[in-house]
């Protein structure tokens, strides 16, 4: 067996993978990769089922070592500059570390989760049928924390299998897709209006269990408490300060404040891809445009193995990439042909993300 | 034949979850109402469920919308949640041993200051209660519990405390709490259990249930030193009585 080393990482890094299910009724929130999509993209490359358990990468800079044979990785999520000996690796392809060499990753650009797939997957314990981490409880494996330096992943060997990119579809720029509900009805038609029609910001203060909004304060009908519900990946509670908070993988499996909204499932990732600081919308959506995005992004999860390509058709421009990447820019893939930065949202821009979400 | 109780309302948590909420209040005849619910979905599946999770007053139902929508979905819980329930069956019943006061109830006395008496007659209160598993949330085991004492109703404390410990045994309003994992709280610490309702390497892995029973008793704090070390090793401590 080969070893993949952590050389050095940032906080808010942990092996993440399609989520614990069935424990919600004993208190036991679902945890899992914060942007589903990126974590089965990488997969995918290494030839791994989409919700393996793989690394999800905070924010801030992080570098790997092979050790004991060659060990076969894919890069996907947040962009950043990455390489091996100086020598650049493209966002969406799989690579070869050799045994002794780096794969050094820099800050996540205009993002904040990448996620580094293992081909043969990360190995451990599952609990509840995950390897997803949730620090609160004690549970993941093979690590139950946060990542460090010094940690290790026993792997398979490398394949020697060709190396692959994948054309993933263009990320959507537009507002985040709300469906209203469950509670509503405890804000007038005036605050729903706020809540729809305002500017927000994820706060510095987010974190895998809720990303706080900044923008204005949001007033219940009936004051802020309610007996506990249940909640899900992407309800938006509103406590009595009135600043939203969405809540994410890590969330309590109950809540006592009122629910306004629900992020849908298709734009739960991209939400959690939004950086802090970064102006963002709501949009309200129906049930059955809801329900629709839900099916295709399950569609196109499914589809990830279609979009592989050969990586070798393709010449890396080194030049360009270095260049983007110096500007600032996230730049897709390897797309030699167009080198097209990814499109900015209209109102939006991509800070360097020293700031976590 | 029994006349269907009310239709619960039908709630959208996002496009794959629906709150199908039996009250806005706690209130025991929704509880019921909720497990019953949630025990005829285990019993029956409705094919797309994936897991639901009772509270107090509402069942939430994670369902996939690949396999069934919404519409569709809701069709199909209502005349279940609207049937009569089920005469009561046996619950299972937990006997949870509690020291009391002192370092591990640092409100007991505050507790009893504020009702006029004394810590000894808030334990005799606290264990003469009969208790049901309401629902289990917030953190893994933690087990919100009806049945308190009407006496011993009072509301949370002004400032929640960032940490309160494992095992804490507490009130708040009208409920009681198991609380499994040392976690924030606003509610008033009575005293501490050795009993871990979750324990991740034991089997089970999960004591209680929502609908189970329970009743404490007080211990003493050296004899909770001693069933602190076996449960830690793996014993599950509480005693299981026949209902």
């Amino acid at each position: 067996m080969s070893r993949l080393v952590v050389a050095s990482i940032g906080p808010a890094s942990s092996v993440q993978d399609g989520g614990r299910l069935g424990a919600q009724r004993y208190g036991l929130t679902v945890s899992g990769a914060m942007d589903r999509l990126s974590l089965a993209a990488a997969n995918t490359l290494v030839g791994n089922e989409p919700f393996a358990a793989a690394v999800e990468i905070g924010p801030f800079g992080a570098s790997f070592t092979a050790r004991d044979g060659a060990v076969r990785i894919a890069i996907s999520g947040a962009p950043r500059n990455a390489d091996i000996a100086g020598n650049p690796v493209a966002m969406d392809t799989s690579v070869t570390l050799k045994d002794d060499e780096t794969l050094t990753l820099g800050f996540a650009r205009g993002g904040a989760f990448t996620y580094l797939a293992i081909e043969g997957a990360i190995k451990g314990e599952p609990m509840f049928g995950s390897l997803a981490v949730n620090a609160r409880a004690g549970l993941g494996s093979p690590y139950p924390r946060p990542l460090q330096a010094g940690d290790e992943f026993t792997v398979d060997p490398a394949s020697g299998a060709p190396e692959l990119r994948i054309e993933l579809p263009k990320p959507a720029t537009g507002p985040i897709r709300v469906l209203l509900g469950p509670q509503d009805d405890e804000f007038d038609e005036a605050n729903k209006g706020l809540f729809l029609d305002s500017e927000w910001k994820i706060s510095a203060t987010s974190d895998r269990m809720g990303y706080r909004l900044e923008g204005p304060a949001i007033k219940h009908l009936h004051g802020h408490n309610i007996v506990s519900d249940g909640t899900v990946n992407g309800s938006i509670q509103v406590p009595g300060n009135g600043a939203p908070i969405v809540l994410m993988m890590d969330r309590g499996t109950s809540g006592g404040y009122p629910k306004i909204a629900t992020v849908i499932t298709a734009d739960v990732g991209r939400l959690a891809q939004t950086p802090a600081g970064t102006a963002f919308r709501f949009k309200a959506v129906s049930m059955a445009e809801a329900q629709d995005e839900a099916r295709k992004f399950a569609q196109l999860i499914r589809s990830l193995p279609d979009r592989l390509r050969s990586s070798d058709t393709v010449a890396l421009n080194i030049e360009a990439l270095s260049d983007a990447n110096v500007a600032g820019y996230a730049v897709s893939a390897v797309d030699a042909g167009t080198w097209q930065v990814t499109a900015e949202p209209e109102a939006t821009t991509r800070p360097e993300a020293e700031s976590t979400p | 034949m029994a006349a269907t109780l009310p239709p619960p309302r039908l709630l959208p948590s996002g496009d794959s979850a629906v709150t199908v909420e039996f009250s806005r209040t706690i209130d025991d005849d929704a509880n019921q109402r909720v497990l019953a619910l949630d025990k005829a979905l285990a019993a029956n599946p409705i094919d797309g469920i994936t897991e639901t999770v009772p509270t107090y007053r509402s069942l939430l139902v994670h369902y996939d919308p690949e396999k069934i929508g919404f519409d569709a979905l809701g069709e199909k819980i209502l005349p279940i949640a609207t049937r009569p329930l089920p005469p009561v069956t046996k619950a299972r019943r937990w006997r949870i041993p509690v020291a009391y006061g002192g370092e591990h109830g640092i409100d007991l006395e505050d507790v009893a200051k504020a009702l006029n008496t004394t810590p000894d007659d808030i334990i005799a209160r606290h264990t003469g209660g009969d208790y049901k598993v309401a629902m289990i949330g917030f953190t893994p085991g933690w087990s919100y519990l009806s049945g308190l004492d009407k006496s011993l109703h009072m509301s949370r404390r002004q400032s929640p405390r960032l940490l309160t410990p494992a095992g804490t045994i507490s009130i708040g309003g009208i409920q009681a709490g198991i609380q499994c994992l040392a976690a924030p709280s606003g509610w008033h610490l009575l005293g501490r259990t050795p009993v871990r309702t979750y324990q991740l390497h034991r089997n089970p892995t999960f004591l209680t249930e929502p609908g189970d029973r329970v009743t404490f008793f007080a211990i003493d704090h050296k004899t909770f030193e001693e069933m602190d070390r076996a449960a830690e090793a793996g014993e599950l401590i509480a005693e299981q009585v026949a209902a």
